[in-house]
């Protein structure tokens, strides 16, 4: 069992049979009052979040969860397969559970997935990814000022924004946690 | 041009390998080279950025390098208390070193002490220093770590730095003054550089505001907080169910069976906090109920009451006072009923200390005193968002 002493980001727990990660904590201690930690849960599996005050005292109860680092195969029907290539098994996803995250995934991208009781349930990507441009308009000439955007889409679909200097075929550098541009990449 | 991690200076002392250099940015310790002689002027490779903030190179380990931010704000640290011990050397208080080690740590139903040696390290000074009024000493200040268990935060450190300071014959009204001038005074000298002149208002920061500290501060009763934010009528001497029914009332989650001051506190954090840390200018939070009073006395005239306040500046909870308990019989009754309540929670009971029992009954003065954490007033005089930003050390950096 946790107690408040171990709250910080990314603990996981299981509250109503469900996995949470906690994503948010601040204690709290009223100058002659008890002390809690207000948290802030995320559900691993539907992503909603809550808060709740935890006591100091009170036991939060780990979840089953753990990692395994494994390769991006392929979609397929609205699922995402991986195989853990030091035994070749492989596992799937629905897309739905990993959300926005699966527009910036690349065949054979190496991600880690996070299984709960033995079943995956959500991917972390590594944090950038390189993807080619596969359409954009051209960018106006002469509006290069301040931080002038258009969108462009990758190979594997995904809309970004973009400086005005990219091109098709441009290779891209994008932050899989804010799903931002970053930079350029020389072929 | 120096190249980086060289710096040009003349050599101040040299002490074995090193060197301190005084160059145009401050002073910095360099290491030194064989024939080099105080008074020389050099360029050495530097061991630790220039204390000024000079531009000098961090040193290369993690170890070893602070952020430059941090280094600001220790000196801002260090402006602080100088500040602070001219405050009190102009008012004539007396600057007292008590123990740090004892037998018997502050005892609060949610205080936990840390354990040392036979005792314990104090949770506050308060015991030894009531002990030293009792002893004839009438103004009186100190400024010492304190230590509570399991207590950390972006407002909490398990190891802080409280300023306590107690009046004889001296009522809460004095306290409340000491506070304020205290305040702007710490502030006016960490914040108020040469540009901001002798007349300019303190301005705390907190959290990108700004929150003018000049005395006198708006005052406002416990009460009157609990009616106007959460809608709670506090009377001080109900059950603890009928608190309870109040405080769900409002729409505040409370469980049931929950005791008095658990059920006070979770209105007070979920509507008195958000709105205190909203305004712009300090309070003084006075008039807490009895149930509230620790080592408080009771209104002569209103025995639900405990002379007893709080400051806040942009909601962040500075200090506390009390106009003292001087009662020997109801402190030791007070005593009790903590360790009672410690023991049914599960919690360590800590002995009574008997000698400050003694000293109650011996005769303290009339004396009101207060606890300030010094930690976060520097935070309020530099705008730093964390405890652990005003600190040499935080303890996960130990």
């Amino acid at each position: 069992m946790y107690d408040t002493s171990d709250i910080r980001k990314g603990l996981k727990v299981l509250m109503d049979g469900n996995p949470w990660t906690i994503i948010e904590f601040q204690f709290v201690k009223p100058g002659k009052g008890a002390a809690f930690t207000r948290t802030v849960f995320k559900n691993l599996l539907n992503g909603k979040t809550k808060e709740m005050n935890i006591r100091s005292g009170e036991k939060l109860e780990p979840a089953n969860v753990d990692t395994r680092d494994m390769q991006f195969l392929y979609k397929e029907a609205g699922d995402l397969v991986f195989m853990d290539q030091s035994n070749y098994e492989q596992v799937s996803i629905s897309a739905e559970m990993v959300g926005k995250a699966a527009d910036l995934m690349k065949d054979n991208l190496p991600c880690t997935v996070l299984f709960f009781n033995e079943r995956a349930i959500d991917v972390t990507l590594p944090t950038f990814v390189f993807l080619e441009v596969t359409a954009s308009e051209p960018g106006v000439r002469g509006d290069t000022s301040g931080n002038v955007q258009k969108p462009a889409t990758v190979e594997t679909g995904a809309t970004v924004g973009v400086p005005l200097f990219i091109r098709v075929g441009d290779t891209i550098k994008i932050d899989t946690r804010t799903h931002e541009y970053v930079e350029r990449v020389a072929k | 041009m120096t190249s980086p991690g060289l710096m040009r200076g003349r050599i101040l002392a040299i002490d074995g390998e090193l060197a301190i250099l005084r160059g145009e940015r401050g002073d910095a310790r360099v290491h030194a080279r064989p024939g080099w002689r105080p008074g020389d002027l050099v360029e050495g490779e530097a061991v630790v950025r220039a204390f000024s903030g000079g531009d000098y190179p961090a040193p290369a380990t993690e170890v070893a390098r602070l952020p430059r931010r941090r280094l600001a704000l220790l000196q801002a640290r260090a402006v602080a208390v100088a500040a602070l011990r001219r405050f009190f050397a102009e008012r004539d208080f007396l600057e007292v070193e008590t123990p740090l080690l004892v037998p018997s740590p502050g005892l609060e139903l949610h205080l936990d002490a840390v354990a040392a040696g036979a005792g314990y390290l104090i949770t506050s000074p308060e015991y030894q220093m009531k002990r030293l009024l009792a002893a004839g000493l009438e103004r009186i200040y100190q400024v010492c770590k304190c230590f509570r268990a399991g207590e950390h935060g972006v407002h909490h450190a398990g190891e802080f730095t409280m300023v306590e300071w107690y009046r004889g014959f001296a009522g809460l009204d004095a306290i409340v003054r000491d506070t304020e001038e205290l305040v702007a005074a710490v502030v006016r000298a960490v914040a108020g550089g040469p540009e901001a002149g002798p007349d300019a208002a303190p301005v705390a920061r907190v959290a990108g505001r700004s929150i003018d500290v000049s005395p006198p501060w708006p005052r406002m009763t416990v009460r009157d907080a609990m009616r106007t934010w959460a809608g709670v009528e506090v009377i001080g001497d109900e059950p603890a169910p009928d608190l309870v029914a109040a405080v769900r009332a409002a729409g505040i989650a409370v469980a049931d069976g929950t005791a008095w001051d658990d059920a006070f506190f979770a209105g007070f954090v979920a509507r008195v906090d958000p709105a205190l840390a909203a305004l712009d200018r300090p309070v003084i939070l006075e008039d807490w109920p009895a149930p509230l009073a620790a080592l408080a006395r009771r209104k002569p005239d209103d025995p639900r009451t405990a002379l007893r306040f709080e400051a806040y500046v942009g909601g962040i909870e500075l200090a506390n006072a009390f106009g003292e308990l001087t009662d020997p019989v109801e402190q030791r009754a007070r005593f009790v009923h903590d360790q009672a309540a410690r023991r049914e929670r599960g919690r360590a009971v800590y002995p009574i200390d008997d000698k400050l029992i003694a000293a109650l009954a011996e005769g303290l003065p009339p004396s009101a005193g207060i606890a300030l954490g010094f930690d976060r007033l520097v935070m309020l005089a530099t705008g730093a968002a964390a405890i652990d930003d005003v600190l040499a050390f935080a303890t996960a950096e130990l």
